[in-house]
Order: structure tokens, then C-alpha cells, then sequence
């Protein structure tokens, strides 16, 4: 039995294909992209070989700075964001529509398979205000406020970026939430309550450190996909107002298909994967460390 | 609705339930309030969106936004469908999107199964190699691949597409499927094996059926991945005729948006609707399948 399950033809003939396309596709490349960083040009012009010039570039390129700067913090104030409404919606299935909570969740999480192009389009239309004001725009002036030109500065346009964002995956991130609050035994939460604790402080003293692996977890999901945000940004400002709202994947994309510059394109990206692998690393061994400690 | 409660039985150890009823209906108001805020918030924008697609330019420039459309004509489904090429766009999804994931299913089901349940010195290595795959950002092997398609002459079908999508949407398919195969008991297998069943045979005779389910489940997912993919489309897809839903329904916003706001609000729906229909048939499978696939971020 144990050759059988062993046999070494049939796990050639199961995983040689997968491993194949994959290693092709996608490990070859990375390497490939890697020989890159260290030249310049395209694959119409040629490639000279440059050293490490195109790392010394970065080090001065001022809108490698402003996408770096912009990836991190749209990064870190989505993450949180979706994360945050995540949990309160979360907690609001778990504990105050309990059973019934089916249909809202539902519901709240349908964005998230909506297509981002369109999303972001919607999103722009809504903001808009020429030629015609947007929903929002006529909303605040039901009220008395001017209109406001959202897209116009960089502030503003991240405002909008980061609202269309959690409005798509709060939804999502509450039900990845609920599940591991749904795991919290009751007799736990029972003689909590028998104590006295019922609220706020019984979410702040057993329901939060209860769910904190969950809520990592989300935290890793949330960074992980937020370092690589493309579309939802191209479409809705694309990287507007100037280059004010471009992460490095944006500028790496113009780097490379507008300008044709391979190596630099490449070096960008580099930095972009290194980006999503140390901070991969960093919340997985101190997250470990938590839970050994806990 | 207010006799029912008075006359239903008070439910043991259930104090709330002895309250009079404005106290309790007062005590309900905030949740009311937010549920009903938040389904506003999150279902509102596609209602205005759907209205919006049956509106005439007359209507955007002079009607206030939250107005009503005057009549229901898909004049604009017919115009963003044909003069907009949403019907061209789409139909290249289609024939870009499943066999990618055709290709994609069969080779991760294979190697969830060969990773998994058969034993073999380094499949950890190779596993881990697999995951490494999930977070590596597309960006990284856009410019290698877009030299080969153009040298081998690929570019300029949806071959690239194809290829690339099998390749990316590979790695998150053997995690799942390895986890799926992890909850098979593997006495299944063994007892298969025991009655002289060659293993390839209990692969695709046991093994397959068993996870049927769950095949399903990460096709939706990787469905839903790739047919909203802008970042690989848009990079392999050069001429008008190749564009994808996406890259195309961008383009359109490019080109028509600014002036012919009805048909742009209908391709827009065109896209939002298509995948809505399969959620609404499937939610609580797109939503099992989405959270388990949450690794991708």
C-alpha cells in the first residue's frame, strides 16, 4: 500500500504538469525579472548591462518615494479601516442580530465580487462634479455645503479611494471575522456575563483577546492584498491628481509599458515584492510569538 | 404586527420579553437604524447605478441625480452592447476566462492530490514553493512574459491571457485543494488501494467525486478572481478586439464616459449585474469559498 501511494510515476504524471506551468510561468520569471534590475532598455531596443544604477536611481527617484510613501499609507489606513468595520459588523451578526444576521451578511458581502473596474467607475461617477454634480455632491448641497471638486486635490482623491475600498470589503471581512467569533464558546462568554461584564467590557476583555488570531489573520490578508493594489486605483483616479495617488504598482506599470524602461520597471517591482515579504515575515513571527506567548 | 407579540407566550428566562412593548421597540430602534444605514450604504450606489443606465443625456444634464428615469428603455444596453462593443469585450472574457480555469482546476486538483495524499520525499518543499507563488505581486513577472509572448508571436491572441491566468491562479488552487484532500480521511484511499485499484484510478474514481464540491467552490473563486482582473489583461491584450470586460469597460469610460453617460452607466451594469446573478444563486458557496481564499489578500 504504502508504494502504491508512493509510486513515483503516478506523482510524476498528477503533480508534473501543475508544477511545470508553474515553475515556468512564474518562478522563471521572478528570476528572470531579478536579471532585469540590472540592465536597461526593452525587448525592441535591447538591453545594455547598467550594475546597480538602477537601485541608485530609486534611491533619488522622488516618485519612487511618493509610491512607496502612498502604497504604505494606503496600506496601513485600509487595512484598518476594512478590518475595524470588519469586526463592528462582526460583532453586530455575532451579538446583536445573532441568528438572523443570514441575510444582512449576505447582503453586506455582495461587493465584493462586484468587478473593481466597475466599482471604480461607479465610485467616480458618484464623486463627480463636472460636467453634472455626483450623488454625493448634490447630497451636500441638500445641506448647504458647496460642491466639492474630489478628484481635484490628493487628499481628497485617497478620501475617495479609501471609502470605495471599505465600502467594497468591510462586508467581506465580517464574515471572515464572524466565523472566529462564532468559535468563541458560549460557557465562556456565559460566565463572563454571570460576572458582571456585558457590553463594551465584556467585547474588550474577552471577545477581543479571544479573537485576536482571527483578527491577525485579517490583518496579513488585508496588508498582503493592499501592497498590490492596481485596479480599483487605475480605474478610479488613476493615480491622480498628477501622480499624487500612484502606489509602486502604477508606476511600475508606466515605468514599463509608457516609457518601455524594463530594468527600471523591474527594480521597481523588486522593491514591491520585497515590500510584501518583509511585511509578510514580520506580522507571521510576531504573531507566532503571540500566540505561543498567549 | 403588534397583537402577535402581545399574545405569544413570554419565553422563559427572558426578561426583555415582560418589558412593555415601547421600551422594547425603543431598545430595538439603534439596531434598526444601523442595519437599515448600512444596507442603505451598500445597496443604494447600485440602485442609482441601475436607474442611471436607463436615463437619456437630456435626463443626467437636467434632472437632479436621485430622479427617477422617465421610462424604461434599454436603448443604452443596446447601444454600450453593440456601437460600445460590450458583446465583443465579453466574449472574450468568456473564451480568456474558462479555459484558464479549466486548465487551472485540473492541474491543481492533480497536484492538491499528489501533495497531499500521496507520499513522497520533498512535497513539503514543493508545497511551500506553491504558496510562495500567493504573495508574489503580479508586477513581478509581467516583463519576462511579455517578452516571450511577443517573441513567439503569442501576442496577439488570448493565448497570454490564457497561460498567465492558469499560471497565477494555480498556486491558491493546490492550497485549497490540498486542505480539501486533508479532510478526506485517508483510509478512503488506502482501502481503494487494498482492492487493487491502480492509484491514478482512485484519483479520478474516488478521490475527484469526493471533492466534487469543493472543485466547484474554487472554481467560483478563481472565477471571480480572474474575470475582474484588470493588471494581466491589460497588459497582454493590444489591439480593441482582445480586450477583455474589464480592460474594455475602462476604455469605454476613456473614450465615450465623459459625454455619453447613459451607455456608460449600462455597460457598467452589464458588468456588475453579470457577476450579482451568479452571487445571488450561490452567496453562502461564494462566501465559504471567498474566506478560504482570503490567503490571496
Amino acid at each position: 500500500m504504502k508504494q502504491v501511494l508512493g509510486d513515483r510515476k503516478s506523482i510524476l504524471i498528477l503533480i508534473g504538469p501543475a508544477l511545470l506551468v508553474y515553475t515556468l510561468v512564474m518562478l522563471v520569471p521572478v528570476v528572470w525579472s531579478l536579471g532585469y534590475t540590472l540592465f536597461e532598455g526593452n525587448a525592441i531596443v535591447g538591453f545594455t548591462f547598467v550594475g546597480l544604477d538602477n537601485f541608485a536611481r530609486m534611491l533619488t527617484d522622488a516618485r519612487v518615494h511618493e509610491a512607496l510613501w502612498f502604497t504604505i499609507r494606503y496600506a496601513v489606513v485600509i487595512t484598518v479601516g476594512q478590518v475595524f468595520f470588519g469586526y463592528l459588523l462582526s460583532l453586530l451578526y455575532v451579538f446583536v442580530l445573532k441568528k438572523s444576521s443570514g441575510i444582512i451578511r449576505t447582503l453586506a458581502f455582495f461587493p465584493v465580487v462586484l468587478p473593481t473596474v466597475a466599482v471604480a467607475l461607479m465610485f467616480q461617477k458618484m464623486f463627480e462634479i463636472a460636467p453634472q454634480n455626483g450623488l454625493v455632491n448634490e447630497f451636500l448641497n441638500l445641506f448647504g455645503v458647496e460642491s466639492v471638486d474630489w478628484f481635484g486635490s490628493s487628499g481628497s482623491a485617497f478620501l475617495v479611494i479609501a471609502i470605495m475600498d471599505i465600502w467594497r470589503s468591510m462586508g467581506f471581512y465580517g464574515v471572515l471575522l464572524y466565523a472566529g467569533l462564532v468559535d468563541i464558546p458560549e460557557d465562556v462568554l456565559e460566565s463572563a456575563r454571570i460576572d458582571g461584564a456585558s457590553g463594551w467590557r465584556l467585547v474588550q476583555h474577552i471577545v477581543l483577546p479571544l479573537s485576536l488570531p482571527v483578527l491577525l489573520s485579517s490583518i496579513i490578508f488585508s496588508i498582503n492584498g493592499t501592497l498590490k493594489v492596481f485596479d480599483s486605483i487605475l480605474a478610479l483616479t488613476n493615480g491622480g491628481p498628477g501622480t499624487s495617488t500612484s502606489p509602486l504598482t502604477i508606476y511600475m506599470f508606466q515605468t514599463s509599458f509608457t516609457y518601455g524602461e524594463y530594468g527600471y520597471g523591474s527594480s521597481i517591482a523588486f522593491l514591491l515584492t520585497l515590500l510584501c515579504l518583509v511585511v509578510t515575515l514580520f506580522i507571521f513571527r510576531s504573531s507566532r510569538r503571540d500566540l505561543t506567548k498567549g | 404586527m403588534s397583537t402577535s407579540t402581545l399574545t405569544a407566550p413570554a419565553r422563559p428566562q427572558a426578561p426583555a420579553q415582560r418589558r412593555p412593548r415601547r421600551a422594547r421597540w425603543l431598545k430595538k430602534l439603534p439596531t434598526t437604524i444601523i442595519v437599515a444605514l448600512l444596507l442603505i450604504v451598500e445597496i443604494y450606489p447600485l440602485v442609482w447605478l441601475l436607474l442611471g443606465s436607463f436615463k437619456t443625456n437630456k435626463e443626467f444634464l437636467e434632472e437632479p441625480v436621485w430622479s427617477l428615469p422617465a421610462s424604461f428603455n434599454f436603448d443604452n444596453y443596446v447601444d454600450a452592447w453593440t456601437t460600445g462593443n460590450i458583446a465583443q469585450y465579453a466574449t472574450n472574457s468568456i473564451l480568456a476566462v474558462f479555459p484558464a480555469l479549466f486548465l487551472m482546476l485540473v492541474m491543481g486538483t492533480a497536484a492538491g492530490f499528489a501533495l497531499e495524499v500521496m507520499v513522497w520525499k520533498g512535497r513539503n518543499g514543493v508545497l511551500l514553493a506553491f504558496l510562495t507563488g500567493i504573495m508574489v505581486p503580479g508586477q513581478m513577472i509581467l516583463l519576462p512574459l511579455f517578452t516571450v509572448y511577443f517573441q513567439t508571436g503569442l501576442t496577439g491572441t488570448l493565448w497570454p491571457l490564457i497561460i498567465t491566468y492558469t499560471a497565477t491562479g494555480l498556486p491558491l488552487t493546490v492550497f485549497m485543494m490540498a486542505t480539501y484532500f486533508r479532510s478526506v480521511p485517508r483510509e478512503v484511499f488506502e482501502a481503494s488501494t487494498l482492492d487493487g485499484a491502480n492509484i491514478l484510478r482512485s484519483f479520478f474514481s474516488i478521490g475527484l467525486p469526493m471533492i466534487k464540491n469543493a472543485i466547484f467552490t474554487v472554481a467560483l473563486v478563481q472565477f471571480f478572481f480572474i474575470w475582474n482582473d484588470l493588471l494581466i489583461a491589460l497588459t497582454f491584450t493590444n489591439s480593441t478586439d482582445l480586450r477583455t470586460i474589464q480592460v474594455g469597460l475602462l476604455n469605454f469610460n476613456g473614450e465615450y464616459g465623459s459625454t455619453n453617460y447613459g451607455p456608460l452607466f449600462a455597460a457598467i451594469c452589464i458588468n456588475v449585474f453579470g457577476t450579482l446573478v451568479i452571487y445571488l444563486f450561490l452567496n453562502q458557496r461564494v462566501q465559504k469559498g471567498l474566506t478560504a481564499g482570503s490567503v490571496k489578500g
